[in-house]
């Protein structure tokens, strides 16, 4: 039996996070005139075709040049207006890497950083249109807050306190349509994670778009084997929310981390180092894409041939919990 | 400022700055002094700027892409008073502000730059706020001969004339020369004008080490409406040190004690020439 991270049944369907993205985006312009979009011929991938047609003098089209894009950002950034600067995050996090590092972080100038169809949301299109660095990447920078939001809320959330920042901040989101995942619980801040479901057994720490097969996992893991898992949204890879990974490390139950990246560099080895550093020697596993060339296939193909998948994330939770 | 005044300017910034790398034992000796007559005209004629508002909204902007020739821009800066000049007494030295390239921490500099390709895209998004805000500021950047290869810049170049930025202007500080040796040699990036022209600029050619002549040409913008405009301004890579002009090896070279005090020397006699 395979589970993919379809086996969706009680939770309220949402959009694409990208979508919400641009919907937030037009409301906070509608009443902020210094909001300003740039775009690399990506204004249709990134959803903002109505934000364009709405202020069309706050929307700045670079072509496809990325390197120029997040420069451009960085100076209307330092001449005060609250610029996005939106491309697929494959490009915008490897391409204008130097931009982002000097112009945006070490110049401190406050561009929000929209990696648009993140991960492997382009699927069969291949490693180049995937992003399986950019967490690794931007974390060895200084100055910079990664968020990955998990579901509509969330990205809601995410944009309008991007708008407020003083620092930089990179966005990363996928094209997926994602589901409510848990509207009872409406904090939100950057650097905090976010309980989902709670249970003492094991704790589950996703990021972005796996948070929604790590909240299924947790419902077969405790409908099916008795084991109650707790389900983080840790939307800030940096700064990382080490007093909740604390928490959770506390009563010594194993933990998992998932997230739509490669094993080397993101959320997991953030936390391992964490925990290990702070003397936590709980029962540990990082789930996401392996070091070697990716597997091709639907975003959802992948996933479930990496094990990101309801079924993949159960396996491995009872088996780390039968080992230890 | 007179036209004298203005020349003696000159050779005042040239022996500080050498005096700064020869304490230092560190600096971009021969492209500081390539551009420091830009620099000397730039901060005394030409832009609209006040040390002691520095973040004024309305002040013209200076950026400069060829990061690593800071020491002409340091004692420009200290000079205009932007900051006492025996803070350069501690460049390159440990948890100084005044490192080898330009930082906002150092009052009067605009943007953290250093790594080649990045400055002129800035200029873009400063450029395309002030005409969105109706600000009439200008935006100027001073490109190296030899980051011209970076792809950035032409991708910056495209987007100047694209979106109509006739509020930048962009410097060459064409000295024909970089670390390995000619420019032809090593990139050929001619023919510049024709290529910038291409690219929709408004191009004018000047010589650099001639203040008249830049103060005429970088006051008189832009030159075409609609469009940035673009100065290849020719210039002599160690200017105004005999055995320090064309020589490559000055490109980060740091006079020894004999070599300081000719140079120091030339100037010295330069200066009572005017």
């Amino acid at each position: 039996m395979e589970l993919g991270i379809r086996e969706e049944k009680e939770l309220k369907a949402g959009q694409a996070n990208q979508v919400i993205f641009s919907e937030t985006l037009q409301e906070l312009a509608s009443s902020d005139r210094d909001i300003f979009v740039v775009t690399s011929d990506s204004r249709g991938s990134g959803k903002l075709v109505p934000f364009g047609v709405k202020f069309p003098k706050q929307i700045v089209e670079v072509g496809i040049a990325e390197q120029n894009l997040v420069g451009v950002a960085a100076g209307l950034a330092s001449a005060g207006k609250k610029a996005f600067a939106v491309s697929p995050a494959c490009f915008l996090t490897a391409r204008s890497l130097e931009q982002i590092k000097n112009d945006v972080a070490y110049s401190d100038n406050p561009v929000n950083l929209v990696g648009i169809s993140a991960g492997v949301s382009y699927g069969a299109l291949g490693t180049t249109h995937h992003s399986l660095h950019d967490f690794a990447a931007l974390r060895a920078i200084n100055n910079l807050t990664i968020v990955a939001p998990a579901d509509n809320f969330e990205t809601a959330q995410t944009v309008r306190l991007a708008a407020q920042s003083s620092g930089p901040v990179y966005i990363r989101l996928g094209k997926k349509p994602m589901p409510f995942l848990n509207p009872e619980n409406k904090s939100f801040e950057f650097g905090k994670g976010r309980i989902i479901h709670e249970g003492a057994d094991l704790s589950i720490i996703a990021t972005g778009e796996t948070v929604y097969p790590a909240l299924l996992a947790a419902k077969m893991l405790a409908d099916q084997h008795d084991i109650q898992a707790t389900v983080v949204s840790m939307h800030t890879v940096k700064p990382l929310d080490k007093d909740l990974i604390e928490k959770l490390a506390t009563n010594g139950a194993p933990i998992i981390t998932v997230e739509e990246h490669m094993v080397n560099g993101g959320l997991g080895e953030a936390c391992a180092s964490y925990l290990l550093q702070s003397g936590f020697r709980n029962p540990f596993l990082i789930m996401g894409i392996p070091d070697e060339y990716t597997v091709t296939g639907s975003q959802e193909d992948i996933f479930n041939h990496y094990g990101l998948s309801a079924y993949g994330i159960t396996i491995k939770a009872k088996e780390l919990i039968e080992k230890n | 400022m007179t036209e004298t005044e203005l020349i003696q300017k000159s050779i005042y910034l040239r022996r500080n700055l050498l005096k700064y790398i020869y304490m230092a034992k560190a600096g971009h000796t021969a492209g500081s002094l390539s551009c420091v007559d830009i620099l000397n005209v730039l901060y005394n004629k030409v832009l609209n700027i006040d040390p002691e508002n520095f973040t004024d909204p309305n002040r013209d902007r200076y950026i400069q892409s060829k990061g690593h020739s800071v020491e002409a821009l340091f004692v420009t800066l200290a000079d205009r008073g932007f900051f006492p000049e025996s803070d350069l007494e501690t460049l390159c030295q440990y948890q100084s502000h005044y490192i080898g390239h330009p930082t906002k921490k150092v009052n009067g500099i605009e943007q953290n730059t250093g790594a080649l390709g990045h400055g002129l895209s800035i200029c873009v998004g400063e450029a395309i706020a002030a005409k969105y805000d109706q600000k009439t500021h200008r935006i100027f950047t001073l490109l190296g001969d030899g980051e011209l290869p970076e792809g950035s810049n032409w991708e910056a170049f495209l987007a100047a004339s694209h979106h109509q930025l006739d509020n930048i202007y962009a410097i060459l500080d064409y000295n024909k020369q970089q670390i390995t040796g000619n420019n032809k040699e090593v990139m050929n990036t001619e023919p510049i004008k024709d290529k910038l022209e291409a690219f929709g600029w408004a191009v004018k050619e000047v010589d650099g080490h001639d203040l008249i002549a830049l103060e005429e040409i970088l006051n008189n913008g832009p030159f075409e409406s609609g469009k940035p405009s673009f100065i290849i301004a020719h210039t002599i890579k160690g200017k105004g040190v005999s055995y320090m002009e064309r020589n490559i090896k000055w490109h980060h070279g740091v006079p020894n004690p004999e070599e300081y005090k000719q140079a120091m020397s030339e100037l010295q006699t330069a200066d009572t020439l005017i």
